[in-house]
C-alpha cells in the first residue's frame, strides 16, 4: 500500500476516542484492540462485542440477468436465493481457485449484495466488470463507499440489536437478512458473523453509522457489551475455522481442498472453474487444509512449514493460542493421506520441529 | 507505569538490573503493551552463550511472535520457570516476576540507557 493514503471509517473518531489500537490494514486505519485480544475474545463468546467492519466491500449487481452474472462467477449456487437470503460462496478463478470468499444477499430478483474482503474489494470488482462484459443486462456497482457495517455478535447479541429496531431480530434465521431500520435510520440486518456465535452483520450509510455504535454500546452496558478489534476477529474465526482469505484461501487453492465442498455446486451449469472442480471432484484432491493441535510446545503461525516422515509436506495457514480453548492450534494444508484425525505431524517452529496431531475442526462449535 | 531508575533499558525495549556480576533481564512495560495478551514465552536453557544483542528468546502474544535481545552478554544461570504456567506474568509485572532470564553478566553493559533516557527515547519514537 506504499504510496496511497490510508482511509478510515466513519467509526474512525469513536475508536480513537475509545484509545483502540490503530493499525493499517487493508488500506484502512482499523482498531487492532481496544483493551486486549483475551479479553475481547471472551466478550464475543460470553456475552457480546461491537465490531467495526466498515472496511469490507460491498458490490451491487443489478439488472434483469444479475443472477446470470453472480452464477457464471460463483461456485454455490445462487439461484436457490429467494429475497432475504444469503449465501456464502467463493468468486472463482477459471482454474477453480479463490478470487476472494463472498456473501451474495439476494434483494431482489435483478439485484444482489455481494460482500467481500477489504482487501480484494478493488480486484473483485474489477473482475466482475470484466466477466460482466459478457454479459447484456447486468451492471456492476462498488458500493463500499455507501456502507458502513457492524457486527454484534455474540450470545447476547440479539438483546441488544433488538433495543434499536423494531424489525422482530428473532424472527431472522441464520443467513437471512431484512431491510428495516437501526435507530430510525436504514439499514440492512443480516443474522451472519465471522465469530462462531450467533449474532447480526448491520449495514447502514456511512453518516449514520457513529451514533448507531455509541447506542449500541450503550444498549448493551448491562452486558458488558466490548468493542472488539481486528486481532479477537481473528481468535474467534479461527476458533470456528472460518477461513481467512490471503491465509487459508487464495488464487492457489480450490474450495475442495479447504474443506468447502458445501459451497461447490458442481451440478451447476457454465460456471468460472467448473471443470477443473468436476476433475477435481472426481479424481479427489491431493492436500486438504486440517486443523491440528501442537502436542509439544510452542505456537504455529502462517507460513510455517508442515512435516511428516522427515520431509516436508505442507504449510501452515494460520496458527495461534485458541483463547477459548486454552490451547496452541493451527490450520494448514497436508497431502491427503495425513488428513485423518489423528495423523501425526511435526510443525517447524524456528529451526525445531514440534509434534502435532491433526484433530477435527471446528475447533469450536457453540452450544444451540 | 514508570520505568524503575535501577536498571538500564535497550532501545528494543528490554531492561537489565545488575547486581554483583549477575544480570536480570526482561521486557518494558512499553513492550508488553505493544506485544498484548502474552500467552507463550521460549526462554533459553540455562549454560546457553550469548553475545550483547543476541536472541535470548521469543515472545508469543495471541498476534505475533517477537524476539527478546540480551542487553549483555554472557551465559544463561536462570529462566523464569514461572512464566511456562502464567505468560501473562509479563503483561502484569513486566519489571517485577515477569522477568525473563539470569545472565551472568560478561564485561560491562555497553550502550545502554537510564530510565530517564529510556522515556525520552520513548517519546521520540512515539512521534
Amino acid at each position: 500500500m506504499t504510496g496511497t493514503t490510508l482511509k478510515r471509517t466513519p467509526l474512525y473518531e469513536c475508536h480513537v476516542e475509545a484509545k483502540a489500537r490503530i493499525v493499517p490494514f487493508a488500506g484502512f486505519e482499523m482498531p487492532i484492540q481496544y483493551v486486549g485480544v483475551l479479553e475481547e475474545h471472551r466478550a464475543v463468546r460470553t456475552s457480546v462485542g461491537l465490531f467495526d467492519v466498515s472496511h469490507m466491500g460491498e458490490i451491487d449487481v443489478v439488472g434483469r440477468r444479475a443472477l446470470n452474472l453472480v452464477q457464471y462467477v460463483t461456485c454455490n449456487d445462487a439461484s436457490k436465493l429467494t429475497p432475504g437470503r444469503a449465501q456464502y460462496s467463493g468468486l472463482m478463478t477459471p482454474r477453480g481457485t479463490f478470487v476472494d470468499d463472498l456473501l451474495v444477499h439476494k434483494i431482489a430478483d435483478d439485484r444482489y449484495l455481494l460482500v467481500v474482503n477489504a482487501s480484494n474489494a478493488d480486484k473483485d470488482y474489477a473482475y466482475l466488470c470484466a466477466q460482466a462484459a459478457g454479459f447484456d443486462g447486468v451492471d456492476v456497482h462498488n458500493r463500499s463507499d455507501d456502507y458502513a457495517q457492524i457486527a454484534v455478535q455474540g450470545p447476547r447479541a440479539l438483546e441488544v440489536l433488538q433495543k434499536l429496531t423494531p424489525a422482530n431480530l428473532a424472527e431472522i434465521k441464520y443467513y437471512r437478512f431484512v431491510e428495516g431500520t437501526v435507530d430510525g435510520v436504514p439499514a440492512i440486518i443480516a443474522r451472519t458473523g465471522y465469530t462462531g456465535e450467533d449474532g447480526f452483520e448491520v449495514y447502514v450509510a456511512p453518516v449514520d453509522a457513529p451514533a448507531i455504535w455509541r447506542k449500541l454500546l450503550e444498549a448493551g452496558r448491562e452486558f458488558e457489551i466490548m468493542p472488539v478489534g481486528l486481532g479477537a476477529r481473528d481468535t474467534l474465526r479461527f476458533e470456528a475455522c472460518m477461513a481467512l482469505y490471503g491465509n487459508d484461501i487464495d488464487d492457489t487453492t480450490t474450495p475442495f481442498e479447504a474443506g468447502l465442498d458445501w459451497i461447490v455446486k458442481v451440478e451447476k451449469e457454465g460456471f468460472l472453474g467448473r471443470e477443473t472442480l468436476v476433475r477435481q471432484k472426481a479424481a479427489g484432491i491431493k492436500r486438504k487444509l486440517v486443523g491440528f493441535e501442537i502436542k509439544g510446545r510452542g505456537i504455529a503461525r502462517h507460513g510455517y512449514p508442515i512435516w511428516s516422515g522427515g520431509s516436508e509436506v505442507g504449510i501452515v495457514t494460520s496458527g495461534t493460542h485458541a483463547p477459548t480453548l486454552g490451547k496452541p492450534l493451527g490450520l494448514g494444508y497436508v497431502p491427503i493421506e495425513l488428513s485423518g484425525p489423528g495423523s501425526q505431524l511435526e510443525i517447524e517452529i524456528r529451526e525445531q520441529k514440534i509434534a502435532a496431531q491433526v484433530v477435527e475442526t471446528p475447533f469450536y462449535r457453540r452450544a444451540r | 507505569m514508570a520505568n524503575p531508575s535501577d536498571r538500564l533499558y535497550t532501545k528494543s525495549h528490554e531492561w537489565v538490573q545488575l547486581a554483583g556480576g549477575e544480570a536480570t533481564v526482561g521486557i518494558t512495560q512499553y513492550a508488553q503493551e505493544q506485544l498484548g495478551d502474552i500467552v507463550f514465552v521460549e526462554l533459553p536453557a540455562a549454560g546457553k552463550q550469548v553475545t550483547a544483542g543476541g536472541v535470548l528468546g521469543n515472545i508469543e502474544s495471541v498476534k505475533a511472535v517477537s524476539e527478546f535481545l540480551a542487553p549483555v552478554g554472557g551465559e544463561v544461570i536462570a529462566a523464569n520457570g514461572e512464566l511456562e504456567g502464567h505468560p501473562e506474568l509479563v503483561n502484569q509485572d513486566p519489571y517485577g516476576k515477569g522477568w525473563l532470564v539470569r545472565l551472568k553478566a560478561a564485561g560491562a553493559p555497553a550502550g545502554l540507557m537510564d530510565a530517564a533516557a529510556y522515556e525520552k527515547f520513548l517519546a521520540e519514537e512515539s512521534h
